[in-house]
């Protein structure tokens, strides 16, 4: 049963023409240290990581760049941390001279209290970097329109919060994700708010292609173990996307045959 | 890039603190000293606000009073 299930979902992820074994994307921030790292991105079966570019601390010990490339992991830079279009712009630009990848997840946030996406200068910095010959993987609100303008604007996936970055509090509009999920044209990623599990394997039930989280795992009590579970979470939670779930009914429905009961 | 026309030591900002380097120095000689290493692997420079690709480090002279980022990927987002 088991090698029929994990069979089933052979289909890689597609990003840009480029094909993921992995719909978990992984986040690096908030691990205590990068041996815990190494062994939550191994549990994970991640093959796409996202990374921050920040200015070069001398005393740095040890490099995240280094141990990605060890994983055979594929670096995603990130502009976190920024907010404003050109900001994020500038930030890519070095992330894309300094990791040899024109990859980039863009986020351009509204303010530090909330982390929520800034839609006007995030749709702003799409497409600059779609002008500039970059892959764009924009970290977005849950909101159908802002999706459809950012895959209008040339972005290869579209990547809606569930909730607030480190928040835990998992898919606040799994409505609107669905939405964004029927109408886009490009993979849905699910950035943002997962705490547990459950809701990284609803994430795919709900037809995201992916999901990419950081502090469930990074911040869990034994990053591996949560690792492990969110691997098995997406794979389940695709499968269980794919295999037409039961209608919800509000009363009870039989599984057992109604004739044939014996008679007392 | 232009160089303070006297010829003596003036002052940049890197990493938003400032430095006093001498004439001539480059964006490779600022790098390797920020990054501890002269090949920089994993590093990138923006020069007032412009990257300034790797192939072109040696070349680009340091003016008085210019901006200089020197970053690299840390774990974050």
């Amino acid at each position: 049963m088991t090698q029929i299930a994990v069979q089933a979902d052979i289909e890689p992820l597609l990003i840009a023409g480029r094909a993921f074994g992995s719909r978990l994307i992984m986040g690096t921030g908030g691990a205590p240290s990068l041996e815990i790292l190494e062994q939550a991105l191994i549990a994970s079966g991640t093959e796409l990581t996202t990374v921050a570019m920040r200015r070069v601390d001398p005393a740095a010990r040890g490099s995240v760049l280094d141990l990605l490339r060890d994983l055979g992991i594929a670096v995603l830079p990130n502009t976190a941390g920024c907010r404003t279009a050109g900001e994020a712009l500038l930030t890519a630009r070095l992330a894309r001279e300094a990791l040899d990848t024109d990859w980039v997840k863009l986020e351009v946030i509204g303010d530090e209290r909330t982390l929520l996406p800034d839609p006007v200068e995030l749709l702003a910095a799409a497409e600059l970097l779609v002008a500039d010959g970059f892959v764009v993987l924009p970290y977005t609100n849950d909101d159908p329109i802002v999706a459809r303008r950012l895959e209008q604007a040339g972005c290869a996936a579209v990547m809606p919060l569930g909730s607030p970055i480190g928040s835990g509090l998992g898919i606040r509009n799994p409505h609107n994700i669905r939405l964004i999920v029927q109408d886009a044209g490009v993979p849905v990623v699910l950035d943002a708010g997962i705490g547990t599990a459950s809701d990284a394997a609803l994430a795919m039930e709900l037809g995201c292609d992916a999901v990419l989280l950081a502090s469930a795992v990074t911040r869990a009590a034994d990053p591996a173990a949560m690792a492990g579970a969110m691997r098995h979470a997406v794979l389940a939670g695709r499968l269980a996307h794919g295999a037409g779930r039961i209608p919800i009914r509000t009363r009870a429905e039989a599984s057992s045959p109604v004739t044939g009961l014996l008679q007392q | 890039m232009t160089t303070p026309e006297d010829g003596g030591p003036f002052v940049v900002i890197v990493n938003g603190e400032t430095k006093q380097v001498d004439t001539g120095t480059t964006v490779a000689d600022l790098v390797a000293e920020v990054a501890g290493s002269p090949d920089a692997r994993g590093v990138a420079a923006a020069l007032n606000g412009s990257v300034v690709p790797r192939a072109r480090w040696s070349v680009v002279q340091l003016g008085e009073d210019d901006r200089i980022e020197v970053l690299t990927a840390v774990q974050g987002g």
